[in-house]
This record gives C-alpha cells, sequence and structure tokens, in this order.
C-alpha cells in the first residue's frame, strides 16, 4: 500500500460562537494518495470550505487524526505549521489574495521570502513561475492592473512557487468567467498529470468538477459521496 | 531578509503619508527636544565650568561686613573693616599660600579719541596667581612698581579692544581718572564670570598707586576685598577657621559680637554653581524625554490600527509560511523605521533649535555627538518598547481568522 498523502480519522470540527458551540464537521474519514485530483461539492454550509482549511494547516479539528505525508499535524507547533504551509502545501483562494501593494514578481516570490532563499534566485523562480502561467510581462505590476483571470494565475504562480506537494484551491473559478475558469483547470490538470501535484479544489460547479478523477460530496458535515465524478451532476444545484 | 522586510516596511509607511508624518512627527519633537535640551544644558555647564577654570583654584574672598544667613550682605554703607594689614596677616597663615588685597572701583580711561568706562583694580604681585590671570603680552605688576607706587596698568582684552582696536598697547599711555598711566602688560582673555560678568573688562594697576592716586581713601590701608588662595583643596575648612579666628582676632571683636566681614568660598560656591548646572541640564533632558514617550505611544497606537487594517495580509502571509517570528519582525521593523526616521528629522530639527536658542539668548550651545547617538538610540528603544506590542499581537493572529476578517 502506498503511503498516503493525507489519512484523516474520525476528525471532528465545531466552531465556539457566542451562540454556544457550532458542530460542523462530523467524523470524516477521508484519504489522499500522492498524484491524486479530487474535487469536493457539496450544498452551501456543509463545510468543504472548513474541511479544506484544516487540510491547509490554517486550523485545527477538534478532534480526531491528521496525517499529512505520516505525520500527525495536531502535535506540530506553530512553526512546524507554518513551514508545512510554505513547503508543502500551496493555496488558491476564490478571492485570490495577492498582496495588493506589492507587485506580481513580489507575490509570487513571498513563499520563498519565508523559506530563506536569496534575493536573486527568489525573484528568478517568481519569473519563472509568472512566465510559465503566461504573465511574464506583468511582473512589475500591481494586481489591481491585471485580469480576475490572470490575478488567479499569479496566485497559482505564488502557490507553485514554493514547489508543493499539495494544492488546495477553494473554489479557484468562484469568480471567474466560464471561459477564464476553463483555463485555470487546464492549468490545475497539467500542474497534476505532468508535475504530478495533488490538487484538492472545491466547486459548486459540475463542469470544473469534472477535470477531477475524484469526487467528494459532502453534505451537513458528512461525507455522502466518495469516488467517481460521474454523478458530480447529481444535487449539484442543491 | 532584512533588506526585504526594510523594504516592505517603508512601503507600508509611504502607503499613508499623512499618517506616518504625523506619527513621526511625535518622535521628531521628542528627538528634537532632547537634543536641544541637552545641548542648551552642556552649553551652560560648559561656560560655568569654564569660568570656575578661570577663577583660580582653592579660592576665598573675604569682604567687609557681616552676611545672613542667606548669603546677602549686609550693613552696605558701613565703614569698610578689612584692610591691607590684614591681607599681610592672612598670608602669614600656614594653610594660605598666598592672600592678594584689591581696591578699587569704576574709572573712565581716555586714550587719544577713544575712552571706556571699566573697573580699575589695585593689586599687589601676588593677585596675578591667586586671580589665575596669565600675562599675554608685556609685563606683570613687580614688586617694585608697588613699592614706588608707578603709574603701570595691566589691561584686559577687552579694554584692550576698545580703547586700541588694532593697535599694540604695548608702552602706550592712557589716562585714568585723568593721571597717565603706561600700559606695561595684557592679560590673557578669560571670558565670562560665573555671574555673566565680563571679567576682561578690567584695568590692574599697583595697589598702592590706586591707594594714593585712583581712590583716596577716607580709612586708611582699607581694601574691597582681599582674594586667598589655600595650599591646597584638602587645606581649606582649616583655612576658613584660621582666616576667622585670625580676623575677629586682628578686628578685636569681643565673644558673641557679630563677625563685620565675609570669608567666602569661592570654590565651593562655584562647585555649587556646576551641581546646578548639571542638574538643571538633566532636568531639561528628563523633561524633553517625556515627550519621547509621548511620541512612542503614538507609534504604538498607529500599530495597532495598522495590525488591524492589515490583519487580511497578515492572514495571508501565514498562509503562504510566514511563521510568528517573521510578522513579528515585520512589525517591529516597522515600528522601529518610523521612531528611527522621525528621531533623524528630530536631530536635525533639535540642532536647529539649539543653534537658534543660541543665537537668541546669546548663549553658549553646545551639541554633542553622544547626546546624537543618545538619541538614536532612545530612539530606536522607544520604536522596539511601543511597537513590541502590536507587533506581537500581530503576530498572535490565527491564520484562519486573520484570512477570513475583512
Ligand atoms: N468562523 C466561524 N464561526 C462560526 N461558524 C462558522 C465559521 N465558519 C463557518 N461557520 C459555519 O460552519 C458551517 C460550514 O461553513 P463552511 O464555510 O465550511 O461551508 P462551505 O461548505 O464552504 O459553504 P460555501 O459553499 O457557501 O462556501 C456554516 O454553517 C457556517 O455558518
Ligand atoms: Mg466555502
Amino acid at each position: 500500500m502506498p503511503a498516503g498523502l493525507i489519512q484523516i480519522r474520525h476528525l471532528y470540527k465545531q466552531y465556539e460562537t457566542a451562540a454556544g458551540p457550532v458542530p460542523v464537521l462530523h467524523d470524516i474519514a477521508l484519504d489522499i494518495d500522492p498524484g491524486e485530483f479530487v474535487a469536493i461539492m457539496g450544498p452551501s454550509g456543509s463545510g468543504k470550505s472548513t474541511f479544506m482549511n484544516i487540510l491547509g494547516c490554517l486550523d485545527i479539528p477538534t478532534s480526531g487524526q491528521y496525517l499529512l505525508r505520516g505525520k500527525d499535524v495536531g502535535t506540530l507547533d506553530h512553526d512546524a505549521l507554518a513551514s508545512l504551509r510554505n513547503q508543502v502545501i500551496g493555496f488558491v483562494f476564490q478571492g485570490f489574495n495577492l498582496l495588493p501593494r506589492a507587485n506580481l514578481e513580489t507575490n509570487v516570490a513571498l513563499p520563498l521570502l519565508y523559506a530563506r532563499v536569496g534575493r536573486s534566485e527568489r525573484l528568478e523562480r517568481a519569473r519563472h513561475y509568472l512566465q510559465q502561467m503566461g504573465l511574464g510581462k506583468y511582473c512589475k505590476s500591481l494586481p489591481s492592473q491585471i485580469s480576475g483571470g490572470q490575478q488567479q494565475r499569479v496566485a497559482i504562480a505564488r502557490a507553485l512557487a514554493g514547489n508543493p506537494s499539495l494544492i488546495l484551491a477553494d473554489e479557484p473559478t468562484g469568480n471567474l468567467d466560464t471561459q477564464t475558469s476553463r483555463e485555470i483547470m487546464d492549468i490545475f490538470t497539467r500542474l497534476n498529470t505532468e508535475e504530478g501535484i495533488t490538487i484538492v479544489l472545491v466547486t459548486h460547479e459540475p463542469d470544473i468538477a469534472h477535470y477531477a478523477r475524484r469526487l467528494v460530496r459532502f453534505v451537513d458535515g458528512r461525507v455522502v459521496h466518495d469516488g467517481s465524478v460521474e454523478i458530480a451532476h447529481e444535487g449539484a444545484m442543491a | 531578509m532584512i533588506g526585504v522586510m526594510l523594504g516592505e516596511a517603508w512601503h507600508a509607511m509611504g502607503a499613508n503619508r499623512m499618517r506616518t508624518f504625523l506619527t513621526m512627527l511625535g518622535m521628531m519633537i521628542g528627538v528634537g527636544a532632547v537634543i536641544a535640551m541637552l545641548a542648551i544644558g552642556q552649553g551652560v555647564k560648559d561656560s560655568v565650568n569654564d569660568s570656575i577654570a578661570s577663577m583660580g583654584s582653592n579660592l576665598f574672598i573675604v569682604v567687609s561686613g557681616s552676611t545672613t544667613s542667606g548669603g546677602m550682605r549686609m550693613g552696605g554703607g558701613a565703614a569698610p573693616t578689612i584692610t591691607v594689614g590684614d591681607a599681610q596677616a592672612i598670608a602669614e597663615l600656614p594653610s594660605v599660600r598666598a592672600s592678594a588685597p584689591v581696591i578699587g572701583g569704576t574709572a573712565q580711561i581716555v586714550h587719544g579719541s577713544s575712552n571706556w568706562s571699566t573697573s580699575v583694580s589695585g593689586v599687589t604681585p601676588d593677585y596675578l596667581e591667586v586671580a589665575a590671570w596669565q600675562i599675554s603680552r608685556g609685563a606683570w605688576i613687580a614688586d617694585s612698581d608697588l613699592r614706588a607706587a608707578t603709574r603701570v596698568a595691566v589691561i584686559g582684552k577687552t579694554v584692550a579692544d576698545n580703547l586700541f582696536g588694532d593697535e599694540d598697547p604695548i608702552g602706550q599711555t592712557i589716562r585714568i581718572k585723568q593721571s597717565p598711566f603706561v600700559v606695561i602688560g595684557l592679560l590673557e582673555a578669560k571670558g565670562q564670570a560665573l555671574d555673566g560678568r565680563d571679567q576682561d573688562d578690567i584695568i590692574l594697576v599697583p595697589l598702592r598707586t590706586a591707594q594714593r592716586q585712583l581712590f583716596a581713601q577716607q580709612f586708611q590701608n582699607a581694601v574691597r576685598n582681599i582674594m586667598v588662595q589655600a595650599v591646597s583643596a584638602s587645606a581649606m575648612p582649616q583655612a576658613e577657621k584660621e582666616m576667622n579666628e585670625l580676623l575677629r582676632q586682628r578686628h578685636r571683636l569681643r565673644e558673641g559680637a557679630d563677625d563685620d566681614f565675609t570669608v567666602r568660598n569661592m570654590t565651593a560656591m562655584a562647585k555649587m554653581a556646576a551641581q546646578t548646572a548639571q542638574l538643571m541640564s538633566m532636568l531639561l533632558g528628563a523633561i524633553a524625554s517625556i515627550s519621547l514617550i509621548v511620541g512612542g505611544v503614538g507609534i504604538m497606537n498607529i500599530m495597532l490600527v495598522s495590525v488591524t487594517e492589515r490583519t487580511r495580509e497578515i492572514g495571508i502571509r501565514m498562509a503562504i509560511g510566514a511563521r510568528r517570528r517573521d510578522i513579528l519582525a515585520q512589525f517591529l521593523l516597522e515600528a522601529v523605521s518610523i521612531s528611527v526616521a522621525g528621531c533623524i528629522i528630530g536631530v536635525l530639527l533639535g540642532i536647529g533649535a539649539a543653534l537658534l536658542v543660541g543665537q537668541l539668548m546669546q548663549t553658549q550651545v553646545v551639541i554633542t555627538l553622544s547626546s546624537i547617538l543618545l538619541g538614536f538610540a532612545v530612539a530606536t528603544a522607544v520604536g522596539v518598547f511601543f511597537g513590541f506590542y502590536p507587533a506581537h499581537q500581530a503576530s498572535k493572529l490565527r491564520p484562519i481568522e486573520a484570512l477570513r476578517y475583512q
């Protein structure tokens, strides 16, 4: 049995609010192997983002076990989690989340800064990834000076800069039109097939889910389907 | 890393220029005030010390009349009681090195078409050393001048400048109260006395000449004061005691009668003046430092606002791998940058203010490198101290909450 990239057992998550605890995830169990391309679907409020944040070590589960590359994330301290986010995981958000005041190459080079990579190498690699995303001539532009689709490609370049084995994308095409969404998904597909990067993405759109090779469906904080993407359309509008 | 962070700090400061400037203003004023106050304080201290150095060491001045405890001279109109004889007797005391009687007053001096009103003192040869004068050119009053009551004069720099200008005064004749005197020597300049008086505005003549020809005395041999130098600093209390006993005895004062003279310990007074100046400059510095603290609070305030505003940015940075200490360092560096930038401008402002005050008030100001370095050290410390709390708050944010912040 190949070493799993992600192994999740009995994972629970509840938010502590003023009105009391809000349970969101119930007894999740999920394994993801290196090189997989997984789409997560489910109705709004079913806990997809909550789950992604835990996968990305941005948030911690209330109970249960999460092994990333065999390591129990629950036992790691802040620095170790930061270095996992830096070296193993790349994030692509729905809202792009670029630093508005920094130019594109600085944005893309940011993970390398925190990885303590020297300045010239940092910028060289940042430009390389921007070029790969077809944005070579925008290195010095600000995020506000390019389109949404371009911004998302910058975000992908930034995720790639850390040379991650896992890319987590929460509704990466949520703010983009169909044509641009397709371009972004082609990039993910290529990264998955050519570079072997594991991709987990959340989407509401069955068309987008079809780019993946495995579908996980959440309903009310539980996994109700785990397998083929063929049934992506079923209940999509729920 | 530091370079990038400095760049980012610069960017962040530039993003809201007005706010950054206003925040820096507190530091500018604080550092400026400290630099200016230290410069003024140092100037006062230096000029006091210069005056003290020019005063002569281990020095007493004996004057007529008693003093109240407050040091005020009483019986201003009373007859002068101390005499040349007292001075000679004091000179014999074992703890006294030299004693120099002085008589004199103000007189009108004429040379050619110039005239000048100044203080003329009749002195003995010992006066030169007791009063710590130096002859810059020419000769000093000799014993023979004293005995023969010759009409010679040694003049201070201010007098020379006013009467002779660029001319060489040595050998020239001046008229003091109509009598002709030959200038035989020029005194080295001393500058201001502790009380601000110009010490170089003076003419010295032999004691007997002054007694006989310039200031005819009602009381034979009375003198204005006697300057006394003790053999050493440690002998000063002994000298003071001996002088008091001697003068009471010579003046035939009965047990219980008030002194009709006063022995002033000039060295002790000078020390006090120096201490006062020191205290004053420390006080000025301390008051100015308060504005630095106020400046620091301003920085803290703005950094807290900045951390809140940039919560999302902090979240993004954490999501892509910034560790807590990276965030801490970033905000700390920003606080220190504001503080130090304010300090640089503040130093310039402070120097300007000090020079201006020196000009307007005609006082000496001394800007020392150490005060500038102190300014930078304090500014950095203020930046770190007041920047730490906001930076710490930033670094403690949980990544997910920071990212969600709208
Ligand atoms: N910080 C929070 N505090 C309290 N409750 C929260 C918090 N974040 C999310 N929730 C709740 O948890 C549930 C799951 O939210 P989550 O964002 O994971 O849903 P989602 O599946 O991503 O939905 P969507 O498709 O709309 O993005 C929701 O009911 C939401 O109200
Ligand atoms: Mg969501």
